[in-house]
């Protein structure tokens, strides 16, 4: 897997890897810019996700990792470029077209943004009962499956304020599954975690992408979580105004296209050792 | 602060010349030099400096600091920066070991270039402008915010708006149900108010029982509708700002965005609806609440029985009355509910911005109560209602 993804290691590719064929490209993001009003945040991103992808945004903080989310999942548009889903350009498709296309995506909030008049059952409900054509009791059961798989059982009838931050997120990631998406977008699952627990988000996340054969888009600036699950990836600088790099992060670490990027991936230096075995154990575990 | 503060010595310097080069000062500092003391201002020094001429050097040396923090940190910087204005070397090595480290440290990441806001107070203009300017998109937004309801409202008589039906009977119960005490009360005391107003003067004549029609179409007209309206902008459109902001807070706005609910159907229509249908209700309600304080002073204080208080309320009431003052209180619930999903939604994302949202909400909408009471009754007139 970490094959294909080598030749799109480049500082600025001025197409979207080129090389990967449309059959298995899920999303692509063609010269985008992200800007406030005048000010440009970063400009030519370019990248491509495959199916089934763990793609990591990267970069330090402030670098508009968030607001490329925000662009990709619909929630703002971008100063200019597109975003594609298996070919369809999300801003260009009409509104029931881009209806269906929202339909496909989960997407977890950092802060879980779990609705706080409802309980947890309700919130997995809503989506559910809107989108198909369940019976109250079906859609009650489904929730309690959803809540199942990410470890709140029994948790249905709890409003978010009851609930501790850990358990928040993951009743978010289970209501980001709720409709079964294609794309699941994660902003920054483990912050505010504890090492434990983001670990086993990291495994979570893992597990349900390979079962429900979903991509996954992640902001995160983890180190460990990215050399852990990310297979591919894109690396934004604010001070070039640009992405520096996009491709599998093992590759990135292996030949970095900017000693930046080689920073910021070696913990400012000096801990590719620590990287580079998390790296190691990930092939080990069979991935 | 610390314990041994009042007996520690106060921080002193002294100017020393260095005996081994001319150009060279050593300047002793002894005492304590803690935040809390008065410490001595670098200018002293700086003028203490000038008197002596071609000074190149100036040299730290603390061996008799007995105590220190932050204190002598801001002092050692600020004469650094005075000094290397004059052009004089700083030669900070004779500071304690920690102060050099966290001197160094503060010095590790240099100023960001353009991150500092100027200080500078902007002139009135610039000023009037930036309001102007803010004014103009503000307005802007409302007007954005008004098409995307009425898109909403077409929506919804079209039946394809989504919400909650729960939703809108919790918001009903919320606004409409649970006024109802502090509505009672107000228009009650709103009504023996009205009374009282009138029988002063009327009582003069002898014509107090006309106390009866006043207070009913006072109310009826302008003053039940016009008491619920403020009631709801108090009660409601704060807790209508204050939700949708704190969901705007916590990006749930955003998480009904991308599950493709629109925040305008799914939030802001159940709280329109809500308060339209109850708003009316609300005033017809207090107009005979309103009554009812009348006739409680018709009775004990104008001595009128309460039958002739009712035949006369009765005979001096028309139904327009009623109805035009039920289409006001529509009219403010709009408003009332229009202002508070307005400000919530329009809220940033800080705790800030929700306590702003909430004023700004109550604020509106009391202004366009008022405005809209205005023009309506400006319309009845012409119409003759």
């Amino acid at each position: 897997m970490s094959s294909a993804s080598s030749e799109a290691v480049e500082p600025t590719p001025s197409v979207a890897a080129p090389e990967s064929t449309a059959a298995d490209s899920h999303i692509v993001v063609c010269d985008m810019i992200m800007a406030y009003g005048s000010f440009v945040l970063i400009q030519g991103i370019n990248f491509t996700i495959r199916r089934g992808d763990v793609f990591v945004i990267m970069g330090g903080s402030g670098c508009g990792k968030s607001t490329l989310m925000r662009q990709m999942v619909g929630l703002k548009r971008p100063a200019r470029g597109e975003v594609r889903y298996n070919g369809i350009s999300f801003w260009d498709v009409d509104p029931e077209g881009r209806e269906q296309l929202m339909q496909g995506f989960g997407v977890l909030y950092q802060q879980g943004a779990l609705w706080s008049s409802m309980t947890l059952a309700e919130n997995i409900a809503l989506p559910l009962g809107e989108y198909t054509n369940l019976s109250p009791a079906e859609i009650r059961e489904l929730a309690s499956l959803k809540l199942a798989l990410v470890g709140l059982a029994g948790f249905e009838d709890y409003y978010p304020s009851e609930i501790s931050g850990g358990m928040r997120k993951r009743a978010g990631l289970a209501r980001a599954m709720a409709l079964d998406p294609e794309v699941l977008f994660f902003d920054e699952p483990s912050a505010g975690l504890d090492p434990i627990s983001s670990r086993l988000l990291d495994d979570l996340i893992l597990e349900l992408r390979d079962s429900l054969g979903a991509t996954v888009v992640m902001v995160t600036h983890e180190l460990p979580s990215i050399f852990a699950i990310a297979n591919n990836s894109v690396f934004l600088d604010p001070e070039t105004k640009s992405q520096l790099a996009t491709g599998d992060p093992h590759e990135i670490l292996a030949h970095p296209p900017d000693p930046k990027v080689e920073k910021f991936l070696t913990r400012g230096g000096g801990e590719r050792e620590m990287t580079s075995t998390i790296g190691a154990s990930k092939e080990a575990t069979g991935e | 602060m610390t314990s041994f503060a009042h007996n520690a010595a106060p921080p002193r310097y002294e100017i020393i010349p260095d005996p081994s080069s001319a150009d060279t000062i050593r300047v002793q500092l002894s005492g304590t030099w803690r935040i809390n003391q008065e410490l001595p201002a670098e200018a002293e020094i700086q003028q203490d400096l000038q008197g002596r001429s071609g000074v190149q050097r100036v040299v730290l040396e603390t061996n008799e600091v007995t105590a220190w923090d932050s204190g002598l940190l801001t002092f050692v910087r600020r004469l650094d920066a005075s000094l290397s204005e004059g052009g004089v070397r700083f030669d900070p090595n004779g500071l304690p070991e920690g102060a050099r480290r966290l001197l160094r440290l503060a010095a590790a990441v240099p100023e960001r270039s353009g991150a500092r806001r100027s200080a500078a107070t902007e002139t009135f203009f610039v000023r009037v402008g930036k309001e102007t300017l803010d004014l103009v998109r503000g307005m802007s937004e409302v007007a954005r915010f008004l098409g995307e309801v009425t898109i909403a409202c077409g929506r919804l008589l079209q039946g394809k708006a989504r919400f909650r039906r729960s939703d809108l009977m919790l918001t009903i119960q919320e606004v409409g149900a649970q006024a109802l005490p502090i509505v009672s009360l107000i228009s009650f005391l709103v009504g023996i108010i009205l009374a009282f107003l009138g029988s002063v003067q009327l009582l003069q004549f002898g014509a107090q029982i006309y106390v009866a029609p006043l207070v009913a179409i006072g109310m009826a007209r302008d003053m039940a509708a016009m008491m619920v309206g403020i009631i709801l902008a108090g009660r409601t459109g704060a807790a209508f700002a204050a939700q949708l902001g704190t969901m705007q807070v916590n990006e749930e706005i955003d998480a009904l965005s991308t599950f493709g609910f629109a925040p305008m159907e799914f939030l802001v229509l159940p709280r329109m609806l809500a308060l339209v249908l109850m708003t009316p209700l609300l005033c017809l309600y207090a107009v005979f609440m309103g009554i009812l304080g009348g006739a409680f002073v018709g009775m004990t204080f104008l001595d009128l029985p309460p039958l002739t208080y009712l035949q006369a309320t009765q005979d001096g009431v028309r139904l327009t009355d009623f109805s035009g003052g039920l289409i006001k209180a529509a009219v403010y619930g709009i408003v009332v509910a229009v202002a508070g999903c307005l400000r919530g939604v329009q809220c940033g994302r800080s705790s800030a911005a929700v306590g702003q949202a909430t004023t700004s909400a109550v604020v509106t909408s009391i202004i366009f109560i008022v405005v809209s009471m205005a023009i309506l009754t400006v319309v009845y007139d012409v119409l003759g209602i």
